[in-house]
């Protein structure tokens, strides 16, 4: 997948990207890796972001920088709103009713919430890939991966859509296992290989950034280091996000790490530390951090 | 369990696993059940060999007494021709409207809306079918006559359906009337089916549309739709069902003819079975009643197909939608 580092800007309409958004001004964040350019298109800019479900505050005060050509993990015990957060990020938390958040979530020097900005749009620019495969079961797996593709354009040739098919399992890593049965049903395959399908569903739509919710939690250990190996392949094409409770995971795959916590049931959850992932596992700078890298709690 | 006993051991209490646990209870329920199961079974058997025993005399006896030309085929032939014709009429009107409704009360209503909604479909489907026919025939045929009717027959005159030389029917009391009334009496059950099944899609596929930017009518048509279609199927073929054994609403409000009638707006219409039983019956005697009980027969097995297709259909669909 050749996809060269200066792309279509995100929006059609898109804002002239200015010297505020593009600054680096936020040090404690800096790149882990000293050779990548801050100024890539597909940064992430969260500035203050508080979700809500209806009177319910999930997330607080979150800030922070995701680099791109990067994994990033959000770790964190459970119901610290890892997963609401990364799912504001394209606007998926919005599917349950009472949804809103108050805050700027800036990609391409577009705020996903600002006025007038399509929630269809902005996901089919940030593509998501789920906790538990789900394949479409009534389509065949050449369908699946052209599912999203499908909802963009009216109508594809046979062979710009064969191709299409090819590159996005190619970059799922699963075409050599598929391909003898393209027409045969996604839910035919194992849970890893239907996972990869969701992932090459995902990126048939070329996206902007990918965005993982716990993509291995219902897999096996073969599988898991499938689609581990996966995400260090596509980290050259894409921004991604992951959430994941495998602290070994975060620590294999990423490159920068972000830790949520929450004080108690019924508060929101909040970003405590967010460093480099080698930092975050070896030298943390909060205590908490330290006691549930160390296995102290969560 | 008595835990500060200080018996001997080997004295056998309650708590002995030597000693079978009461099993009374067990052997009357399963008496119980079995019984009511194999009722269904007997009352079933007993309906097909009533029709079958007194519909018999009609192809063994002479039929010179009876009109026409006395055979069988020719007097159902019309009669099942009508049946089939009026309730795939009333289908075909029911089953959008219905995927609509259910669509609209699983995805779009807001809840509080959806749940009045909801009871208020259940609700028609609790109106006795001689009321529909009541209404049909005071209150819908006269609307249908004066403004319907004669609209179909200008426009769409070319369609067989609504083009013939016969003039259309002054009192609205034609097959098309009882299409609408049958899809309004049949609208409830695919409606409550359809709506189940919508609302049972998961939200994992859901979510996996609307994550590749699905508006809310692609994500419907991407992963409710396709989950649920076995289940409208079904409830359609429900619905057709019980379109093909209603008698009320068809006796009250059509105007029937012997033979077969393509045309929906004419006073002449081929009668459905049920409601030709309903209204012979009365004036029937002796090879009569055995010629409409034949016809019932022959209605059984019609609803009997349909139903074993329904089941069919709604078994292998979910079994593959599930994988």
């Amino acid at each position: 997948m050749n996809r060269s580092a200066t792309r279509a800007p995100y929006f059609e309409a898109s804002i002239p990207m200015t010297d505020s958004v593009r600054a680096p001004a936020t040090a404690p964040n800096e790149p882990v890796d000293a050779n990548a350019p801050v100024d890539l298109p597909n940064r992430i800019d969260i500035r203050d972001l508080d979700i809500y479900y209806g009177d319910f505050k999930a997330v607080e005060g979150v800030s922070m920088t995701i680099n791109p050509r990067s994994v990033t993990a959000l770790i964190g015990p459970s119901g610290c709103g890892k997963s609401t957060f990364l799912r504001s990020m394209n606007r998926m938390h919005e599917v349950i009713r009472g949804a809103y958040v108050d805050g700027e979530v800036i990609i391409n020097g577009r705020n996903l919430y600002g006025p007038g900005v399509d929630p269809v749009a902005v996901r089919r620019k940030v593509g998501m890939v789920f906790q538990r495969p789900n394949p479409f079961p009534t389509m065949s797996i050449a369908d699946n991966v052209l599912a999203g593709k499908k909802l963009n354009s009216k109508r594809m040739s046979k062979s710009v859509a064969a191709e299409l098919v090819e590159t996005s399992l190619r970059g799922a890593n699963l075409w050599n296992e598929v391909k003898d049965r393209l027409d045969g049903p996604g839910s035919g395959l194992s849970g890893g290989q239907q996972q990869r399908l969701c992932i090459a569903r995902a990126i048939a739509v070329e996206p902007d950034v990918l965005l993982m919710d716990e993509p291995c939690s219902a897999l096996d250990p073969i599988s898991t280091l499938a689609i581990e190996e996966l995400m260090l392949e596509l980290k050259n094409s894409y921004n991604i996000v992951i959430v994941t409770h495998n602290m070994q995971q975060a620590a294999r795959v990423s490159d920068r790490t972000g830790f949520f916590n929450i004080e108690g049931t019924g508060k929101p959850g909040r970003l405590i530390e967010m460093d480099a992932t080698e930092k975050i596992f070896s030298n943390p700078t909060e205590q908490q951090t330290q006691d549930y890298v160390t296995g102290r709690f969560g | 369990m008595t835990i500060l006993d200080n018996s001997p051991p080997g004295d056998t209490d309650a708590s002995s696993i030597d000693e079978p646990v009461g099993k009374a209870g067990d052997k009357i329920f399963f008496g119980l059940s079995f019984g009511a199961a194999a009722l269904i079974l007997v009352t079933l058997a007993a309906v097909a060999i009533f029709l079958f025993l007194e519909g018999l005399p009609i192809f063994t006896s002479d039929t010179a007494e009876l009109d026409g030309d006395g055979s069988f085929v020719s007097y159902v032939g019309p009669l099942v021709f009508g049946t089939i014709y009026i309730s795939v009429i009333a289908l075909v009107l029911a089953t959008p409207v219905a995927i609509a409704v259910a669509l609209y009360v699983s995805h779009y209503a807001p809840r509080k809306l959806a749940q009045s909604l909801g009871s208020f479909i259940d609700l028609l489907a609790a109106i006795p079918s001689v009321v529909y026919g009541l209404w049909g025939i005071t209150v819908l045929a006269p609307v249908m006559a004066r403004s319907v009717f004669p609209w179909l027959r200008e426009n769409l005159g070319f369609i067989p359906l609504f083009g013939s030389d016969v003039p259309i029917a002054q009192s609205g009391r034609s097959t098309l009337t009882v299409g609408v009334v049958l899809a309004v009496m049949i609208l409830p059950i695919i409606t409550a089916i359809s709506r189940e099944v919508f609302i049972q899609t998961p939200r994992l596929h859901e979510e996996a549309s609307i994550a590749l930017g699905a508006t809310r009518w692609e994500m419907i048509r991407q992963a409710v739709i396709p989950y649920g279609r076995s289940g409208v199927i079904s409830g359609a073929m429900l619905g057709l069902g019980r379109a093909l054994g209603e008698t009320m609403a068809v006796a009250i409000i059509l105007s029937p003819a012997k033979g077969y009638f393509w045309d929906v707006l004419t006073a002449q219409n081929s009668n459905s079975i049920a409601a030709n039983i309903a209204l012979q019956f009365p004036e029937s005697s002796g090879l009569e009643v055995n010629r409409l009980i034949a016809t019932g027969l022959v209605l059984f097995v019609i609803t009997f197909g349909v139903n074993a297709i329904a089941r069919r259909i709604a078994n292998a669909g979910f079994s593959g939608a599930d994988g």
